[in-house]
């Protein structure tokens, strides 16, 4: 790591200092919770470390997506849906394909199906977004409602389409090197966008399009373009995602992702993402996963009825939002 | 006292303008203009609101096409068609706003929209923050432009940290013109102070600047010559020394 990236992960540091504090807080409360109730650790039980990331990893795709459009200084609301209508069609066409071929190919072509439809619902964001100049909490909540139609009109009105694919299944709930897949797939992503965000040209202009438009627009970057890619990246995401439950659940379901978006949201701001753009990383975002995964986990540890747990995330994303508020822009 | 402008100064013109004419639909904005900068003059555009400086300066930017008349640059005939034109031949600007990321270093900011690339372990390719940062370095020393820690983003800088910022950005892809718009505006005064020092070293290093300005004195203690406009054409070239604020005034306000 340069000397350059070590200040620059510094800076950055500040934003995800509540994150972190929130998390250790958060663990070390269920620590002893767990320690006086059951005797037993919390945190150094591999079961728990294991769930959690598992309870993380789809969300945390949506949120990548999600963080590189915050950046931008846009917003996605559309992920919940878009989510929802690529596992349909990935369902869709997995049970068109799987008669004609193999477990494999046909596989891949229900994986090609999911991102490509909801890369093409992002870019249908970035159209609206940037060529239309709609703000984007109205344009892709727009887009949420349209893919929520879709999606219930693609399922042929029932709540899921179910499919039957080993492979599929294995990604689901198989494990690797002891290991759960879905862990794996979420790891593939990060890395991925944590390449592009912190060590390609396209992140950067995420970060400058973010801080200053009309500058980046002035240095010659081609702002509008650049948008549509980011929203078309967020679809993409939320399609990967759309294959991760379709492999969760052996289903398609129109609903799969709506409660994923308040978290995937969440998950970007409590990562030290700041909602008027030019901030946030891709870290901060699986920070702020581990964050939720765990603050949601936790309530399931302590009994309480599962309903808290958007009560607590709703709560925590108004804190983060009031955080962000207060430090300002940039510290 | 007005003289012609072969007169006003030694240099080969950097840049020379004739005859430029600008229409939008029924307003002329621009009928006839004349300006020349030599080497390492810096010259002042001034003229009440609605004279025709920003069309003009948008001229030289390649912003918008002249309808009539012609762009010379280093003695070359030139057709600006777009702001990436303007640039390749050696024209840089610095906006009122400044255009800077306020996330992003010194470095960075240099190169925003052309950053250098290199291959880590050999194949992948990402940005090369550091030769952005040496660059940085470079010119910052090479203006003595003091800044605390450049690596950081500029963030809370001063107005006039930021203004040198862009200066810097402008230098290091060797703008043979810079052409400020309103360098002070947005200044308190020390930080005016400074950005006056700043276009003052560079004039001592042979950059040749336009400064768009409404500040008489900060004209006055930086320009070797005054162009004035009134409503889109030529009202007076003036040499700084040989006039006074009262004529420049007047000039703007009625003409030669």
């Amino acid at each position: 790591m340069t000397s350059a990236s070590r200040s620059k992960s510094a800076f950055q540091i500040m934003g995800q200092f509540w994150s972190v504090a929130f998390l250790v807080v958060a663990l070390i409360s269920l620590e002893i919770w767990t320690q006086i109730q059951y005797g037993r650790t919390f945190v150094f039980s591999a079961y728990n470390i294991q769930a959690i990331l598992v309870l993380a990893s789809i969300p945390l795709i949506i949120a990548i997506g999600q963080t590189f459009v915050i950046v931008s200084g846009g917003i996605d609301l559309s992920t919940g849906y878009v989510l929802g209508l690529s596992s349909v069609a990935a369902a869709q066409v997995l049970n068109l394909a799987s008669p004609h071929m193999d477990a494999l190919p046909a596989l891949l072509v229900a994986g090609a199906a999911a991102v490509l439809v909801g890369a093409m619902a992002g870019r249908v964001n970035g159209f609206i977004v940037a060529t239309l100049g709609v703000p984007p909490f109205i344009g892709t909540l727009g887009v949420f409602g349209i893919a929520r139609g879709m999606a219930y009109l693609l399922a042929g009105g029932g709540s899921t389409v179910a499919v039957r694919n080993p492979i599929l299944e294995a990604m689901g709930n198989g494990s690797i090197f002891g290991v759960r897949a879905p862990i794996f797939f979420a790891a593939i992503v990060l890395i991925v966008a944590y390449y592009a965000l912190r060590h390609l040209r396209f992140g950067q202009y995420v970060y400058a399009i973010g801080a200053n438009r009309s500058a980046a627009e002035r240095v010659g970057i081609n702002v509008k373009r650049q948008i549509a890619s980011i929203y078309t990246l967020s679809g993409a995401c939320a399609g990967i995602a759309a294959l991760g439950c379709c492999a969760r659940y052996s289903a398609g379901a129109p609903q799969a992702g709506e409660p994923m978006l308040l978290d995937s949201i969440a998950m970007v701001v409590i990562g030290g993402a700041s909602l008027f753009g030019g901030s946030g990383t891709i870290i901060g975002t699986l920070i702020g996963a581990l964050t939720i995964a765990t603050v949601q986990y936790g309530l399931v540890v302590v009994n309480v009825e599962p309903f808290w747990q958007f009560i607590t995330v709703g709560l925590i994303i108004i804190a983060a939002v009031l955080i962000d508020q207060a430090k300002g822009k940039f510290l | 006292m007005t003289l012609s402008q072969q007169e006003a100064s030694g240099g080969m013109p950097i840049i020379s303008l004739r005859g430029i004419g600008k229409q939008f639909g029924a307003v002329r904005a621009l009928n006839n203009v004349d300006l020349e900068v030599r080497e390492g003059e810096v010259v002042a555009l001034v003229g009440d609101n609605g004279a025709g400086k920003s069309t003009m300066v948008k001229i030289m930017l390649g912003v918008f096409m002249p309808d009539s008349g012609e762009i010379r640059v280093r003695g070359q005939v030139q057709s600006f068609v777009t702001p990436a034109d303007a640039r390749a031949a050696g024209i840089e600007t610095i906006y009122q706003d400044l255009a800077l990321a306020g996330n992003l270093s010194i470095g960075e900011n240099i190169y925003l929209g052309r950053e250098p690339m290199r291959r880590a372990f050999g194949f992948l390719p990402v940005m090369d923050r550091e030769a952005m940062h040496r660059a940085a370095l470079n010119v910052t020393t090479h203006l003595d432009i003091e800044i605390a820690n450049p690596r950081r983003p500029l963030g809370n800088m001063s107005g006039g940290q930021r203004q040198a910022v862009a200066i810097s950005r402008a230098i290091h892809w060797n703008a043979r013109l810079l052409i400020m718009d309103e360098p002070t505006a947005a200044l308190g005064v020390p930080e005016q102070r400074r950005v006056i020092e700043l276009i003052k070293s560079l004039k001592m290093k042979g950059v040749s600047i336009i400064i768009v300005s409404h500040n008489m004195n900060d004209v006055f203690e930086v320009a070797d010559r005054i162009v004035v406009l009134l409503r889109g054409e030529n009202a007076g070239n003036l040499v700084a020394a040989q006039t006074s604020h009262e004529e420049v005034v007047q000039r703007m306000v009625r003409g030669a």
